[in-house]
């Protein structure tokens, strides 16, 4: 009581108390502060991570092995040429392992067979993350020092595609999206170039508007804007949400602005009998339209080819007089068309005109009721049309196509976080904020200019994997190590057959010299394969060689003049360096090697599972009938085609059997004489 | 006193305030019905791959003790580690159904996914769900087996494909037929793909693909085939010394 009543406790005292005891206290907290460093260390996750590896394997018949693998202590892949720092197998000790397949609690479990490993690319390339982190936390998600979380596995195809450019057989999901990106024209409005300085090309090949009046009516363009998946639910047009207001205007204006083309309203002559109903719709099958035109079922399912259009409504859209010029002539009303030119008769147009103007739905214009449009409405129309960028995907007289309308997205996949806008309860990462914004862009903002697409779930994340898949790195990356796409190929043929050829709409299904559609044969060699004959026989009635395909070469009623033209061209020009076409003759080949052929074809070879000899007692149908091969192909490209079917046709399902020149000698005097005569055969 | 607020403020010097506080689940939604029995009306057993979403939403039924369905219930999902479901739990919509899509998890192989749902007494009912998914290996021996093999192996016909499988006198085996294919060990298929039938004695109407795919193409066939065979496949393990 005395002494403290002297000595009146200090703050310091009270704090601290006793100098002596305070001295004590604060020794104590420098050593407890020293041993910080160290103690985080021993007690780090990578070690506790170790340890538990150690205790896992010790358990496993080969753990000799394993325990021999393993290093304790921080493990680094180092590739500086590459920019790589990649300590994530300090933690994933068994990346490595075969024999731990079976293991699957992270981080031991194996790392899944893949063309790459660990030692080439590292781990954060692909997966990217924090390579250097050495936590869990740090290295997987985004905190306030690092903010590249790991990429979830749906999207982790994004990460081969910056540096394989071409498409790959193990990424299905990132060719999906590429090609969407062309097929739904987003590179339209976002520029996306390759590492090579090139951008990507649209494929859709939108329309022409600037004689939009000849083709159809305002009221059809009116509900088309306003939902394009109302008239066709397979429309690539996106929604652009238009008020009715707006897609009056834009409707007025694109009638307005339309110009003319001769002959795309030439009456319907009636003098023709009216045809039976079923006429059109067999004429619709025979040449093969569904090909490449899609129609709704009844049970809401579409059934046909996407290279043209849905006609499930067509009457509702396409005016009749446009519909006849058009079927004569697509050429006429759009030059680059994808359709071919077939040359129908008029009362084959009629037939087809009357057969598609059937496809009508009455709901689709019932409600639409425009006035004639003032020069105002116009006047509006064509500022929404240059506003909403109309111009940039088709060709509208007046407005010139924007550059760059919308933001460029060639490293999209690198954006820094901090530049987005995230929406409230979003998660904070790319690949949430791109599906987002593919899903629904206007969600960030009703004044955005961006429509709405319709999308299966599928689809954008596919899109998502492709957008992410370009990254700094992809244009960073050494050439050395990208792998390049095929080359875009612009090959054009020459002269009168090239025209031909053009106003055949060939390239619409078959490539030649890389330019063209993979739905038909490749005909880049097709003058080393077949005989002049049967080419020219198959121009004017192109029968089938596969009688399963759905798909297959329609008629086009093409002159005897046409066909020597073409046939001279392919002939000539489509041949292989690989062989002389005339080095093996077409007949007279021995009875017994003929003999011989013919055992090989049915015993060792096994043949007949997937072709046809004989159409009485073979069944295969995978490749194309044989029944008249000999009058069909030559004997040099069928010798080189069982020797390597793959060099003359890349890619073509038919085996490689690494057959021995003598057998394929035999085969092919067998196959030259199949003639097509069944008879002969039978005598046999 | 004194010692008290000495410790405190030492205390609080060692210690800064480092709790964060983390936000609290959502209560649940309370079910307006009560089921005795789940079925799965779509959704399983489907082939998808990894990290990715299944083509088809999962979709189960509740049903009361009469087999009616129960509009209301609640049904929550699990799976193992990796697979979300997209919603995780929701009551039956108006025909006692609850859809969801299903992302598989990161790893190749078999997923038992569950559904779950309560009497009215809280009693659990459970259905079990399995979904495949394929790694990259076995995508790439998938789109393999569609371009190569599925014409003859596969009898099921498609409008885009019709099935070769009725034509061939010698039937080949699908290769979902593990009780066969899983007695054929990895060396013997190999054989049997690179060399065609006759390498084992087998019909020659199966030709040989040796010359053709690669042997990672063989490989990533394989895998492919063993990921979906049923009865499922266990490769012949290494035999482990358990403590």
């Amino acid at each position: 009581m005395q002494s403290s009543s002297k000595n009146p406790t200090s703050l310091w005292q009270t704090l601290f108390g006793h100098p002596v005891r305070a001295f004590g206290t604060v020794s104590l907290l420098l050593l407890v502060s020293l041993a910080i460093a160290p103690a985080k260390n021993y007690f780090s996750e990578w070690r506790h991570f170790q340890n538990q590896y150690l205790a896992l394997v010790r358990t496993r018949g080969d753990a000799v092995t394993l325990q021999r693998h393993f290093h304790s202590g921080i493990q680094q892949i180092w590739l500086p040429q590459l920019g790589v720092v990649d300590r994530c197998t300090t933690c994933h000790v068994g990346l490595k392992e075969a024999s731990l397949a079976d293991v699957s609690t992270q981080p031991f479990r194996t790392h899944p067979v893949i063309p790459h490993t660990s030692d080439q690319f590292g781990c954060a390339m692909c997966h990217r993350g924090q390579g250097a982190a050495t936590t869990v936390e740090e290295a997987h998600s985004s905190t306030l020092a690092w903010e590249q979380p790991i990429l979830p596995a749906r999207y982790v195809q994004s990460s081969c595609g910056q540096c394989h450019r071409a498409a790959l057989i193990g990424t299905p999901q990132l060719d999906s999206g590429r090609n969407l990106l062309s097929r739904y024209g987003c590179v339209h409005c976002h520029t996306i170039k390759l590492a090579d300085g090139s951008a990507i090309k649209p494929t859709d090949d939108p329309p022409s508007l600037e004689h939009i009046a000849d083709k159809t009516t305002r009221e059809w363009i009116y509900a088309w804007l306003k939902d394009p998946q109302a008239y066709a639910v397979t429309a690539t047009m996106p929604n652009f949400k238009l008020n009715d207001a707006d897609a009056r205007d834009i409707s007025a204006f694109l009638i307005a602005n339309s110009t003319p083309i001769a002959g795309d309203n030439a009456s319907i002559s009636k003098d023709q009998k009216p045809p039976a109903p079923t006429a059109g719709a067999s004429l619709y099958g025979e040449s093969f339209c569904a090909s490449c035109h899609a129609v709704q079922n009844a049970a809401g399912n579409v059934v046909g080819g996407d290279v043209g259009p849905e006609l499930t409504r067509i009457g509702t859209k396409a005016k009749p007089e446009w519909l006849q010029a058009w079927l004569r002539n697509p050429r006429v009303y759009d030059p680059g068309t994808a359709m071919p030119h077939y040359r129908f008769t008029d009362q084959q147009v009629s037939l087809l005109v009357g057969f598609l103007g059937n496809k009508t739905d009455s709901d689709l214009l019932a409600n639409v009721h425009l006035d004639a449009a003032t020069p105002e409405q116009i006047a509006h129309g064509k500022v929404l049309a240059t506003e909403y960028g109309c111009a940039s995907c088709h060709e509208i007289s007046g407005i010139k196509k924007p550059d760059n309308f919308a933001p460029e997205l060639t490293r999209i996949g690198s954006k820094p976080l901090t530049q987005i806008i995230f929406l409230p309860g979003m998660q904070h990462t790319l690949p949430d904020y791109i599906s987002a914004k593919i899903r629904q862009p206007r969600s960030f903002g009703a004044a955005l200019k961006m429509p709405q697409y319709t999308f299966a779930p599928a689809q954008i994340d596919a899109l998502t994997t492709a957008l992410l898949a370009f990254t700094d790195r992809a244009h960073d990356l050494p050439l050395a190590l990208t792998v390049p796409g095929e080359p875009p190929s612009n090959y054009q043929p020459a002269g009168k057959a090239g025209q031909l050829m053009s106003d055949l709409a060939c390239f619409s299904c078959h490539a030649i010299n890389g330019r063209g559609g993979d739905m038909a044969p490749d005909l880049t060699w097709e003058g080393s394969s077949v005989q002049r004959p049967w080419l020219q026989a198959f121009l004017k009635n192109p029968g089938t060689l596969r009688p399963a395909l759905i798909r297959r070469m329609p008629r086009f009623n093409l002159s005897d003049s046409d066909i020597t033209e073409l046939t001279g061209y392919i002939m000539t020009v489509y041949q292989t360096p690989a062989f002389d076409r005339d080095s093996m003759p077409s007949s007279g080949y021995p009875p017994a090697q003929v003999e011989q052929g013919r055992q090989l074809f049915y015993s060792k070879y096994g043949c007949q599972s997937c072709h046809i000899v004989d159409t009485k007692v073979d069944k295969g149908y995978i490749g194309p009938t044989l029944a008249q091969v000999g009058s069909r192909l030559n004997a040099a490209w069928i010798y080189h085609w069982l020797k390597d079917p793959q060099t003359l046709r890349p890619g073509t399902i038919e085996p490689n059997r690494n057959m021995n020149d003598e057998d394929a000698h035999a085969l092919t005097a067998f196959l030259t004489t199949l003639k097509g005569s069944t008879r002969q055969e039978a005598k046999k | 006193m004194k010692n008290y607020l000495r410790t405190l403020f030492i205390v609080s010097l060692i210690f800064p305030a480092a709790c964060s506080h983390k936000p609290g689940a959502t209560s649940a939604v309370k079910p307006t019905g009560f089921g005795a029995a789940l079925v799965e009306s779509s959704g399983g057993k489907q082939i998808g791959a990894t990290g990715m979403v299944l083509a088809q939403p999962l979709v189960v039924q509740v049903n009361d003790e009469q087999g009616t369905a129960v509009p209301g219930a609640l049904v929550e999902f699990s799976g193992p580690e990796g697979v979300t479901f997209d919603p995780a739990s929701a009551l039956a919509d108006s025909s006692g159904q609850v859809t969801a899509n299903v992302a598989l998890g990161g790893m190749a192989g078999r997923y038992q996914l569950a559904a779950h749902t309560f009497t009215k007494a809280q009693k659990s009912v459970d259905i079990k769900i399995e979904e495949i998914a394929l790694g990259y290996q076995e995508q790439v021996g998938s789109r393999l087996d569609d371009k190569y093999c599925s014409r003859c192996h596969n009898p099921e016909s498609t409008a885009e494909r019709v099935s070769n499988f009725d034509n061939l006198e010698v039937k080949p085996h699908p290769f979902t037929e593990g009780d066969t294919l899983n007695k054929i060990s990895d060396a013997d298929l190999t054989a049997i793909i690179s060399h065609g039938g006759p390498a084992l004695n087998k019909s020659p109407l199966m030709p040989p693909y040796g010359y053709t795919l690669s042997k990672t193409e063989i490989e990533a066939l394989i895998a492919y085939i063993r990921l979906i065979s049923d009865p499922p496949y266990h490769a012949a393990g290494m035999v482990y010394a358990q403590k």
